[in-house]
C-alpha cells in the first residue's frame, strides 16, 4: 500500500478531534478538586462513590435500566413478527413500509416526544411509567426491525417450507426452525436497542415526571446547577457499558449488521 | 386411472397471466415422472401445486381418488427435497434427520432406529453428529434426501436437486436416487431442466411449456418422436423444413423436392425435423428423393465430429458428419435425409 503522509496526518487529526473530549472526561473523573478542571490534581474514586451515593442517580440508573429492557422488549414482541412478515410476504406497499421502518433516524427524537407528550399525557393522561415506555417502545422499534430484517434477508425460507413438509404448522415451524436461526440478529437488535433507549434525551426530556427521570436527563439537570467531577464519573459509567455492550455485539453478529 | 391425478390445474398469480393453464397429469403407482422444461414453464408451480405451497385458482390435485387440493403441507406427508436442500443449519445431520419423525410423538428408540437406519441407507454413517456447514454438497444432498425419506412419505418431489452438484457428482447422485426410489418403490415427481439428467432416471416425462404439458411419454418415446416442435427443439432437433403432403408418406419441400417419411401423421402442411446427426453428407446423387443440396457456411469441430451449418434451398440447416471427410466452407455438398429418420410436427 502507498503510504501517503498527509492522509494520514488528517486523519489523525479526525480521530483526535474524537477521541481528546472523551479521554479528558475520563481522565476528569479522577480529578480531587471539586469542580471539573484538567490536568487534574490529586487522583480519587470519590466521584464514583459519590454516583451510588446520589439517590437520584441510583433511582433514575434503575429507571433507565428497567425502560430500556421494558421497551426492548415489547418491541421484539412487536418487532419480530413485523420483520418476518415484511420479509416474508409480497404486499401493497412493501418498499414504503420496509423504508419507513427501516429510516429510524428520519423522525427526530424531539418531534416523537413532544406529539407522546400531547398525545399520550395531555390527552390519555397516561402515568409517567407508561408513557416513557410508549416513547421509548417507538424509539427503538426501528432497530429492532432493521437488524432482525437483515438477520431473515439471510434466511433461506425454502427451510421453512421443508419443516412444513416434515409436518410442522406454520407456528410450530416459525418457533422451531426461524426463531433458532435469527437468534444472533435477535440478539444484536436487542442490544442496540437497549443502548438506545438507555442513552435517549429527546423522548424523555418530555415524558419525565416529578421525581420520575431516567439517568441521561439526570445527567442534565445536574449539570444545569453543579459543576462537579461526578458527572465526568457518570459518563465513564455510561461509555464503558457501551463498549462492553457494543463489543459483545460485534463478537456475536458484527457491526456490519448494522450498515447494511 | 392414475395413482395421482392433476386435473385441469389452473394457477395465476394476478388473474390475468396463467402461470398453468388446464394442466392435466396422471402418475401411476411407483412411477418416476419428470417435469421437464425451460424456466418459467411452470414445472416448479405444479411441483409445489403438488407439495401444497400452491392452492390453484381452478382443477383438483387427487391422490388414490382423495381429493387434496385444499389440505395443508403439513398434513399431506410428502418428502421434498430442495435445489438448496433446505437443510437446518441449527441441527445436527441426526437431529435434521429425525425432524419429522419427532413431530409424529414417535417413542425415542423408534426414532433413533429409523434414523440410523435412513442414515446407512443414504450412505451417511459417522456423520450424525455434523452440522450441516460441516458437510460437501453430495453429503447435504443425501441428508436431504434422508430427511424427506425417513417419514415413510406417499411421494417424493424432488426440486431440481441435482443443479448445485458438479458434473460427475450429478451423474452418481441421480443413480443413487434411482437407485433408492426402485428400492423404496415410491413414487417420485422429479423437475429438472436438464434433459440428459431427466431421461437418464425417469419412467416418464412431461415435457412442459408456458403452463401445459406438451408431450407426456416415456424417455424413449420422446427422443424418438418428438410430438410438437417445441419438445423437438427443446430435446436437441435443430433443423426444421416446411413440407405439404403429397400423397400418404410423401411430402413435397418450397423447391419441389420429394420427400419419403416412414412415420407419417395427419396433416396437409407440417415441418420435418431431424437430428444434426441423422442427416448424411453423399458424394453421389442414386436416388433423387430426401435429398437437399447445398453450400457449407460455417464449420466448427466438436471433437468427434465436425459440425457445418449448410445453406440449402429449404433453409439452413445443421449437420454433424464425421471426421473422415471434411468439407471446406464454401463447398458445395449432398445431404441425404433418411426416411425413417425424418419426424413430422
Amino acid at each position: 500500500m502507498r503510504k501517503n503522509k498527509a492522509l494520514l496526518i488528517f486523519s489523525i487529526f479526525v480521530f483526535a478531534f474524537l477521541f481528546v473530549p472523551l479521554l479528558i472526561i475520563v481522565v476528569t473523573a479522577f480529578g480531587e478538586a471539586p469542580t471539573i478542571t484538567f490536568p487534574i490534581k490529586g487522583f480519587t474514586f470519590k466521584w464514583f462513590a459519590n454516583v451510588f451515593k446520589s439517590k437520584a442517580f441510583v433511582d433514575s440508573l434503575i429507571l433507565s435500566g428497567k425502560l430500556a429492557l421494558y421497551a426492548t422488549l415489547v418491541a421484539l414482541l412487536v418487532g419480530i413478527p413485523a420483520a418476518y412478515a415484511i420479509s416474508r410476504f409480497s404486499m401493497k406497499g412493501k418498499g414504503l413500509l420496509k423504508s419507513f421502518f427501516l429510516s429510524p433516524t428520519i423522525v427526530p427524537g424531539v418531534v416523537v416526544g413532544y406529539s407522546i407528550f400531547q398525545f399520550a399525557i395531555l390527552k390519555l393522561h397516561m402515568p409517567v411509567f407508561q408513557g416513557l415506555l410508549l416513547g421509548h417502545f417507538l424509539v427503538v422499534l426501528p432497530y429492532i426491525i432493521r437488524v432482525v430484517g437483515s438477520s431473515l434477508e439471510q434466511f433461506d425460507f425454502s427451510i421453512e417450507e421443508a419443516a412444513w413438509s416434515l409436518g410442522c404448522n406454520k407456528v410450530q415451524a416459525f418457533f422451531k426452525v426461524v426463531l433458532p436461526n435469527i437468534t444472533s440478529g435477535i440478539s444484536a437488535a436487542f442490544m442496540l436497542a437497549f443502548i438506545n433507549s438507555f442513552n435517549n434525551i429527546p423522548v424523555s426530556m418530555f415524558l419525565k415526571g416529578p421525581g420520575i427521570s431516567t439517568l441521561p436527563t439526570t445527567l442534565m439537570n445536574y449539570i444545569e446547577y453543579n459543576y462537579d467531577p461526578t458527572v465526568s464519573a457518570v459518563s465513564v459509567l455510561l461509555m464503558l457499558a457501551t463498549i462492553v455492550i457494543m463489543f459483545i455485539v460485534e463478537k456475536t453478529l458484527g457491526i456490519a449488521a448494522f450498515t447494511k | 386411472m392414475g395413482y395421482i391425478r392433476l386435473k385441469d390445474i389452473r394457477v395465476s398469480y394476478d388473474n390475468k397471466n396463467n402461470i398453468l393453464e388446464g394442466l392435466n397429469l396422471d402418475i401411476q403407482k411407483g412411477e418416476l415422472v419428470s417435469l421437464l422444461g425451460p424456466s418459467g414453464c411452470g414445472k416448479t408451480t405444479t411441483l409445489r401445486v403438488i407439495a401444497g405451497f400452491i392452492e390453484p385458482n381452478d382443477g383438483q390435485f387427487l391422490l388414490e381418488d382423495e381429493d387434496l387440493t385444499h389440505v395443508p403441507v403439513h398434513k399431506r406427508n410428502f418428502g421434498l427435497v430442495f435445489q438448496s436442500y433446505a437443510l437446518f443449519p441449527h441441527l445436527t445431520v441426526f437431529d435434521n434427520v429425525a425432524f419429522g419423525l419427532k413431530l409424529k410423538k414417535l417413542d425415542k428408540n423408534v426414532i433413533q432406529e429409523k434414523v440410523d437406519a435412513m442414515i446407512k441407507a443414504c450412505d451417511l454413517e459417522g456423520l450424525g453428529q455434523r452440522f450441516p456447514k460441516e458437510l460437501s454438497g453430495g453429503q447435504r444432498q443425501r441428508v436431504a434426501l434422508a430427511r424427506a425419506l425417513v417419514i415413510e412419505p406417499k411421494i417424493l418431489l424432488l426440486d431440481e436437486p441435482l443443479s448445485n452438484l458438479d458434473a460427475k457428482l450429478r451423474i452418481n447422485m441421480r443413480i443413487e436416487i434411482k437407485r433408492i426410489q426402485k428400492k423404496l418403490g415410491i413414487t417420485t415427481i422429479f423437475v429438472t431442466h436438464d434433459q440428459e439428467e431427466c431421461f437418464s432416471i425417469s419412467d416418464k416425462v412431461a415435457v412442459m411449456n408456458k403452463g401445459v404439458i406438451e408431450q407426456y411419454d416415456t424417455p424413449e418415446e420422446i427422443y424418438a418422436h418428438p410430438k410438437t416442435e417445441f419438445v423437438a427443439r427443446f430435446i436437441g432437433f435443430e433443423n426444421f423444413i416446411p413440407l405439404k403432403k403429397k400423397e400418404n408418406h410423401v411430402y413435397v419441400g418450397e423447391n419441389g423436392a420429394l420427400f419419403h417419411v416412414d412415420n407419417d401423421v395427419d396433416c396437409q402442411s407440417c415441418q420435418a425435423t431431424i437430428r444434426p446427426d441423422d442427416i448424411l453428407v453423399i458424394t453421389s446423387v442414386d436416388n433423387k428423393e430426401n435429398i437437399l443440396k447445398g453450400t457449407v457456411e460455417v464449420r466448427t469441430f466438436l471433437g468427434k465430429s465436425y459440425q457445418y451449418e449448410v445453406a440449402t434451398e429449404l433453409g439452413r440447416v445443421v449437420v454433424n458428419s464425421s471426421n473422415e471427410h471434411i468439407y471446406e466452407s464454401g463447398q458445395d455438398i449432398v445431404l441425404l435425409l433418411p426416411a425413417n429418420k425424418i419426424i413430422l410436427v
